[in-house]
């Protein structure tokens, strides 16, 4: 029987180190949607949505009281839209109607976000795909809970240089289009290199053609978790260090496994995956920088800090695929700069910068992530820091992302305040070189060759 | 899922507390199976291990019935399935 100490123990990691269930996503697959005709397509659209996710939130607010743990989220995730569009969409407009349909039905049902107004150009852009991506910045700018990603690459395809240089415009312009509210449209658009099918995780959930359905995945978070267990570890041996992590990321994927089970059999969908991320929140005591400095980095950014993150990540693996069965979408450690206190304090004392940050996404589980740069940055360069981000996706095998915010009428040294999760994000400079001929050549970069590893 | 359910009850020192809680528990057709009580600096900490199968009123009433009673006697009561507890601490 569960004794004493392990009923205080969990509901202390509940209580006061922030342990939740960051998000339950319910992904559903748009293919039945499909229409030549935009109003038919939208209206079908509409109610499938609202169909299949009208339980969604009274599930997830159930299991939480039952268990007594914080889901903090409810969300959907959606076949890419540019799929379920290409027969209906004749205009980036026709692309903006579906998206205020999909924010219409996020609200209906009562989710926070939306994700999947989608495209997957890792190899080619159809016409669908260009119209898709052409709307994103009115799109995002006239809805509130729609989420956008776009795949540019992948490691059996190389990169999509056509779509890396057109997405270098599309986050200037949607930068843009919400300038009125510091940019904002920019934190819900984010370019993945590998993106996987089944992420729970915004703003790069989209449902995979390959998924069922519907499907239930779920995302647990707990860095705060993590790094009370680990003020244990001071002075001890990597192993020791390892091994705390390993437990630690264990219990917290069980939770998620058994938050995952329950809302499966609940809403009555099958259970896709548990994403155990390590993902920060501007809340004090639920950030990565703090494991980070806990492992023994002053700051993140200082020498060493790659090394950590790399067996953080590595070990937080190691835990989740022990407890569950199914560990899947991106599971590991975000490093998002403006939803982490730890990391925006490492940017204004100088420790962190965008090349250091780039280097830790060698081995973080995603990418570059809610960096918020100077408004004046040039589309160029934007996409010449996709590139590179695609390119360590690429060769590495791995998912790698750039959710950048150039922040219009904002220069290095100012802030920038996005608000509840998406927190505060200082201006960062941006290395000023050009790279337009680079990135102006046009075509794709061919798939790496995949032996020779070294 | 198990009926077994874990009900913890936080808060200042004061007479009575167990007697309320069982109190309602047993009106309520909950079997208790297990209790661990203690009271640090005043502060009185208790869990118990209870069985909720010949229960009529949905968890989430129970839930906040028991929230409601905490409440009128200044502690904190919460009800949280085994379930949670299990997954985390046994393999």
């Amino acid at each position: 029987m569960i004794n004493f100490k392990e009923v205080q123990e969990t509901n202390d990691m509940i209580q006061k180190e922030n342990l939740d269930v960051r998000t339950i996503t319910l992904g559903i697959s748009l293919l039945d949607c499909i229409s030549d005709d935009i109003n038919r397509l939208n209206e079908k659209i509409y109610d499938k949505i609202t169909k299949k996710a009208e339980k969604l939130v009274a599930t997830g607010n159930e299991i939480g009281k039952e268990f007594g743990i914080p889901i903090v989220n409810k969300r959907i995730s959606i076949t890419p839209a540019a799929l379920i569009g290409a027969s209906a969409a004749k205009s980036p407009e026709d692309f903006v109607a579906i998206a205020k349909t999909l924010d219409r039905a996020a609200k209906q049902v009562g989710v926070n976000f939306l994700g999947g107004f989608s495209a997957l150009v890792s190899k080619g852009m159809t016409t669908s795909d260009k119209l898709l991506m052409q709307s994103i910045p009115q799109a995002l700018a006239e809805t509130d809970f729609v989420c956008s990603s776009i795949n540019l690459g992948s490691t059996k395809t190389g990169i999509n240089m056509d779509a890396v240089r057109l997405m270098g415009d599309i986050v200037h312009q949607t930068a843009e289009a919400t300038k009125d509210r510091d940019s904002i449209g920019c934190a819900k658009l984010v370019v993945f290199c590998n993106a996987p099918d089944d992420n729970p995780f915004m703003a790069g959930a989209f449902h995979g053609v390959t998924e069922s359905d519907a499907i239930i995945n779920v995302g647990v978070s707990g860095p705060g978790v993590v790094h009370e267990a680990l003020k244990k570890t001071r002075g001890k041996s990597f192993e020791y260090l390892c091994e705390t992590i390993k437990k630690t990321a264990f219990k917290i994927t069980r939770v998620g496994q058994l938050v995952a089970r329950e809302a499966s059999r609940r809403l009555d969908v099958p259970f896709g995956i548990v994403d155990l991320s390590l993902a920060p929140t501007p809340a004090i005591g639920d950030s990565v920088a703090d494991v980070l400095h806990e492992i023994g980095v002053e700051h993140p950014g200082a020498p060493g800090t790659t090394a950590a993150l790399a067996l953080l990540n590595d070990q937080v693996k190691k835990g989740g695929i022990m407890a569950s069965s199914y560990v899947g979408g991106l599971s590991g450690a975000f490093i998002p700069v403006s939803e982490d206190q730890g990391m925006i304090d490492a940017v204004e004392a100088g420790a962190l910068t965008i090349e250091k940050l780039e280097a830790m996404t060698c081995v973080c589980s995603v990418g570059l992530d809610m960096i918020a740069i100077p408004g004046d940055t040039k589309p160029t360069t934007i996409a010449g820091i996709i590139a590179d981000e695609m390119a360590i996706g690429m060769i590495n095998a791995k998912t790698t992302a750039v959710r950048l915010i150039p922040v219009i009428g904002k220069s290095v040294g100012e802030d920038v305040e996005f608000g509840g999760l998406l927190g505060r994000a200082p201006v960062m400079p941006v290395n000023s070189f050009a790279c337009d001929e680079f990135v102006n050549r046009g075509g794709r970069i061919p798939a790496p060759v995949h032996s020779f590893k070294n | 899922m198990k009926s077994r359910t874990i009900i913890t009850v936080l808060g200042k020192d004061q007479k009575g507390i167990i007697a309320k809680v069982c109190t309602y528990l047993s009106d309520n057709g909950i079997n208790i199976l297990d209790i661990n009580q203690t009271i640090v600096n005043g502060f009185f900490n208790m869990m118990m291990i209870v069985d909720m199968k010949d229960v009529e009123k949905d968890f989430s009433v129970i839930n906040s019935e028991l929230d409601e009673l905490g409440k009128s006697i200044g502690v904190k009561v919460e009800a949280q399935r085994e379930d949670i507890f299990d997954m985390m601490h046994r393999i």
